[in-house]
């Protein structure tokens, strides 16, 4: 079982984000980079598959700047066992566009599996991983809360508004994680150790023509200081009024 | 002017490796996802939470200095000392254990255990198969450590032990304890001997909770009496009459998880004040806006920096294969101690009503810290030893 993961750096999730001089990109500046949360889920995913089975290969492949490889090693640290980075120093936020480098990268690699987190935490377009099998012509199924192989075939489900879809689908494919599929593991102090000797392979990212471009970044708008309506009854009919009609609660 | 920073007569380096950086992580995420849930209630009921112990061990915590071949991962004094500070920012009480698995048994039996003695313990105390404890104090012997009365007996086939320790972490949680005695009071402190001693299943052995303590409420703490317990010629750890030696030494790697306890604790505080700095408003502005705050925020900030460089130091020296570095060691017990006590007491006052409300984590590390100057050699001891390495003497 060859078992490709794709994972993306992201901002940590604490990180206070700010806009970049240039106005269209986050300024990177003391931001520290960790592996998209749902991406974790799908390396959990992938090394619980081949324990279970008792045989395969984890090929962890990444898009971004050189750094990258840090949130790499971390995969490593969890049992991965090898990578490919797909150097973009420019940091391309066109999901088409990274689809592409993916795909390209991913038609040199065996694979049974490709797994991704349901969407990265930064641009949270989620979907990339849907673009990346369209271009491979394989089956996708999204937003997975479990994940069964048998026989060349994986059983999945996922949640949905009106209950649990269950699907079989034969491989190779690709899955998209979601929180609860798993709850990821902890690196040992060992495996830290370990990462650093395990292979990552470091390839220019070809990026497909970007079709989407951001114009603007912006902050979200600051909120309006509280505001005393009245005491005591009186005031009820206004506070009643405006919950109603300006903040549009009840 | 811009130096070559290839030049090697002018790198020191500071940088921390990815891997360090990784385990620092792995640190923080550890004691926020699996301490910090369950912390206000486990510190009330001074629960030791054996689940939370065996994961530590399971990571490898305990196998820091300790090489592959005994079941640890040698990443170094370091890195131990960097996940300590990582847990000790979040609890004090949950450090304890590297001292008792680690620094303290695991490591003095690496240094001067037989063969035998470092298979049959080493790896289960890494893997916390086997809780580990070391008994020093007693009753009427603290800073005093020859004025101990413990007494081992040699018979022909082993060693009699009668007498009191107080005040021992993991005393009645422990298998297996270091225990100093007298094994010839004639001798004086060249009369003490070690001893690995099983303390569960040796008859004659009885154990006690002390809970009546001021802090570190889930390291459990506790009383050891010895009435005729009988122990076999293989507990003896080196030789006869080693044992103040060995409890030196041991205390000289011990003292540095102690300093790295309170370099978290500094560093817990000065979070928790600078992050309520911000958001308490008082006359119409954050009160970190107030010069005396802003005062208080740098010398917590200095203080925390300063023993944090002394604890990384000393724990540098240690990876380099210098264990007999006192003068660093107990320079970093002493200023980390301080510093703790100091940073838990400005954070309180910054944190005013609410800083004596157990509401909040400031009490906690007010009362954790003050162990600090207690435990593992008095801030008092720190000073003899520092002002004797500085003399000469």
């Amino acid at each position: 079982m060859n078992i490709v993961v794709c994972v993306k750096r992201v901002p940590d999730t604490e990180t206070k984000i700010k806009i970049g001089p240039e106005g269209t990109k986050i300024d990177p500046t003391g931001v520290e980079f960790i592996i998209s949360p749902f991406d974790e889920f799908a390396v959990e995913e992938a090394i619980r598959i081949k324990e279970k089975l008792g045989k395969g290969e984890i090929t962890i492949l990444s898009l971004g700047p050189s750094d990258a490889q840090t949130i790499m090693r971390k995969a490593y640290a969890m049992g991965a066992d090898k990578g490919i980075h797909l150097n973009d120093p420019s940091e391309c936020s066109d999901a088409l566009a990274e689809a592409h480098a993916l795909a390209t990268a991913l038609k040199e690699i065996p694979f049974d599996l490709v797994l991704f987190g349901k969407q990265a935490i930064d641009y949270d377009n989620g979907a990339v991983g849907v673009q990346v099998a369209k271009l491979l012509n394989i089956p996708i199924v999204t937003r997975i809360i479990k994940l069964d192989i048998a026989d060349g075939k994986a059983v999945v489900e996922r949640e949905s508004d009106v209950g649990k879809e269950i699907l079989e689908v034969k491989l190779p494919a690709a899955f998209t994680a979601e929180k609860g599929l798993n709850e990821p593991r902890y690196p040992k102090l060992m495996d830290i150790m370990k990462a650093k000797k395990k292979p990552l392979e470091e390839k220019p990212a070809q990026l497909g023509a970007p079709k989407i471009s951001i114009v603007k970044m912006d902050y979200p708008p600051a909120r309006p200081p509280g505001k005393i309506v009245g005491e005591g009854e009186e005031a009820v009919p206004a506070l009643v009024n405006l919950l109603k009609n300006e903040a549009k609660v009840i | 002017m811009i130096f070559n920073s290839q030049r090697k007569e002018l790198v020191m380096n500071f940088d921390f490796t990815e891997e360090q950086k990784s385990m620092m992580e792995l640190g923080r995420d550890f004691a926020e996802k699996e301490i910090l849930p369950t912390q206000e209630q486990d510190e009330k009921q001074h629960l030791f939470r054996k689940e939370i112990f065996k994961k530590m061990a399971e990571l490898g915590f305990f196998g820091c200095i300790i090489p592959e071949k005994y079941g640890g991962n040698e990443t170094g004094h370091l890195c131990a000392a960097l996940l300590t500070e990582e847990i000790g920012r979040v609890s004090a009480s949950w450090t304890l254990p590297f001292n008792m698995q680690m620094w303290g048994p695991a490591f003095t039996i690496l240094h001067y255990g037989t063969e035998e003695q470092k298979e049959k313990y080493i790896p289960k105390l890494v893997s916390g198969e086997l809780i580990g404890a070391f008994a020093i104090t007693e009753p009427n012997s603290g800073s005093d450590v020859a004025g101990m009365g413990t007494t081992a007996t040699e018979t022909d086939d082993g060693f009699i032990l009668n007498g009191q320790k107080m005040w021992i972490s993991n005393a009645h949680v422990a298998d297996v304890a270091l225990v100093y005695a007298y094994t010839d009071k004639s001798k004086k402190h060249k009369g003490i001997s070690c001893f690995l001693v099983e303390l569960k299943n040796t008859p004659g052995i009885k154990t006690a909770p002390i809970e009546t303590k001021l802090g570190l409420f889930c390291a459990p703490t506790g009383e050891i009496a010895f009435e005729d317990a009988k122990i076999p010629k293989s507990a003896l750890l080196g030789q006869k009459g080693e044992g103040f030696k060995i409890c030196m030494w041991q205390l000289n790697n011990t003292r540095l998880g102690c300093a790295a306890r309170g370099v978290g604790i500094a560093r817990g505080c000065h979070e928790a004040a600078i992050k309520y700095a911000l958001e308490r408003t008082q006359f119409g502005q954050p009160i970190a806006e107030f010069q005396m705050i802003q005062d208080q925020l740098a010398t917590m900030y200095v203080e925390y920096e300063a023993a944090r460089l002394l604890v990384l130091k000393a724990a540098y020296e240690k990876d380099q294969g210098n264990l007999n570095n006192t003068l660093s060691v107990s320079t970093a017990k002493y200023y980390a101690s301080e510093a703790a006590v100091n940073a838990s007491g400005i954070a309180m006052k910054i944190f005013g009503s609410y800083g004596y409300s157990s509401e909040y984590p400031v009490e906690r590390f007010f009362r954790d810290a003050k162990s600090l100057q207690v435990v593992e050699g008095t801030s008092n001891i720190q000073k003899i030893i520092i002002s004797r390495a500085i003399l000469g003497k």
